[in-house]
């Protein structure tokens, strides 16, 4: 058991089983479902609301996630929030338990094509992370609580999600990396950057 | 919003063991990592797909299951308001690209020490405090567009859920054994 828990990688097959147990355990024991990203609103929420509360609770979209129907909120600090920020110690547990925790700035893969700097590695995080929740809020959902949860409860809206946030993401993917090419065009010099970490 | 800002503790207690699980398999399964997310989107590794059909397969019978033995009271659909879910889950798949992790994934990346994902995060905050500025907007707008209430297919079909679950572990598995006997013959 424990060597299991040791090994670097899992197959996908077991993981993705083990999701789909953990999903049972939510529905059954906490009626709940997956999810991750109404936190981020929780959360950003909170840092408004400590500087102008007056604003935050005359917000149409808090006042849907978080209103509570007696007025006033419900917790933000909820199941959803002691999740995610429980997601960040759980792959740290498996990270130090597989020996693949690194501290990694810049991914191999964006190395190759725009190169070792993290300043601009961080710019494009920045911005890709601020599209991912816009996109995600704006969907209901993103890929836990669409993905997996309203996938498997077969939901309209979750797979209408998730087929299109396919479709945009292959097209990003061919715009930022080329099609088909390998290595990715640009790639110059890119080779001692892919050795690391494969 | 501080007034009452912590779940009970048994709340709190429950989703820390669901994250920490979550946590766990998601590293575990390497879709904590940026090369495996955005090389699924480049069609260069399966592993994202895998995990996740094999997850919503495996969830499905279990959930639907629960449900047909009255062990569960109901689901938990999200609302089909089709231009909000098809508009942003494109503007969602470019911002997964370019960070190469989503929600819950650059929350785990962090806990393998990923750095650009925590940047990530930073980032989503941002954006959400954004959307949630631009949310009368859209609620005016686009929310109105192909509004169909929380439905599954199996409603919207009119037939037994089972169907579309056979359905998509005939084809899971079709397209997992595609993809192992292509792997094998190319090495």
């Amino acid at each position: 058991m424990l060597g299991y828990l040791r090994k670097a990688q899992w197959s996908p097959y077991i993981v993705g089983i083990g999701l789909g147990v953990l999903s049972w355990a939510t529905f059954y024991f906490m009626e709940k479902a997956l999810g991750t990203s109404t936190s981020f609103v929780g959360a950003a929420g909170s840092a408004i609301c400590a500087v102008a509360p007056e604003h935050v609770a005359g917000n149409a979209y808090y006042l849907k996630e978080y209103g509570a129907k007696s007025g006033g909120f419900k917790p933000v600090f909820d199941w959803q929030m002691a999740l995610d920020l429980a997601l960040i110690a759980g792959a740290f547990l498996a990270a130090r338990l597989g020996g693949t925790f690194r501290t990694e700035r810049v991914p191999t893969l964006w190395a190759s094509r725009f190169g070792p700097s993290v300043a601009k590695r961080y710019v494009a995080a920045f911005v890709g992370g601020f599209i991912l929740l816009f996109g995600a809020r704006m969907a209901g959902g993103c890929t836990s609580g669409h993905g997996i949860s309203g996938g498997l409860q077969l939901a309209v809206s979750s797979w209408t999600f998730f087929i299109s946030m396919f479709i945009s993401g292959v097209a990003m993917a061919a715009v930022l990396f080329g099609f088909g090419s390998h290595p990715a065009p640009g790639a110059v010099g890119a080779q001692s950057h892919q050795t690391r970490g494969n | 919003m501080f007034e009452h800002y912590f779940a009970d503790p048994r709340t709190l207690l429950l989703g820390a063991i669901t994250g920490l699980v979550f946590g766990f398999l998601l590293q575990k399964g390497g879709v904590t990592r940026y090369n495996v997310i955005v090389n699924q989107f480049r069609f260069k590794d399966f592993t994202v797909l895998k995990t996740m059909l094999t997850a919503i397969v495996v969830g499905a019978i279990g959930v639907y299951a629960m449900l047909e033995f009255g062990m569960i009271k109901g689901l938990s659909v999200k609302g089909a308001e089709l231009a909000m879910n098809a508009g942003g889950g494109l503007i969602f798949g470019v911002g997964m690209v370019l960070l190469g992790y989503c929600p819950g994934t650059a929350l785990a990346a962090v806990g393998q020490g990923s750095r650009d994902a925590l940047v990530g995060i930073v980032g989503a905050l941002v954006g959400a405090a954004v959307y949630a500025e631009t949310y009368p907007l859209l609620a005016r707008t686009l929310q109105p567009l192909g509004n169909l209430g929380k439905i599954t297919f199996a409603d919207a079909a009119h037939v037994s859920p089972w169907w579309f679950i056979a359905a998509l572990a005939v084809g899971a598995v079709t397209l997992f054994v595609w993809l192992e006997k292509r792997k094998e013959a190319v090495g």
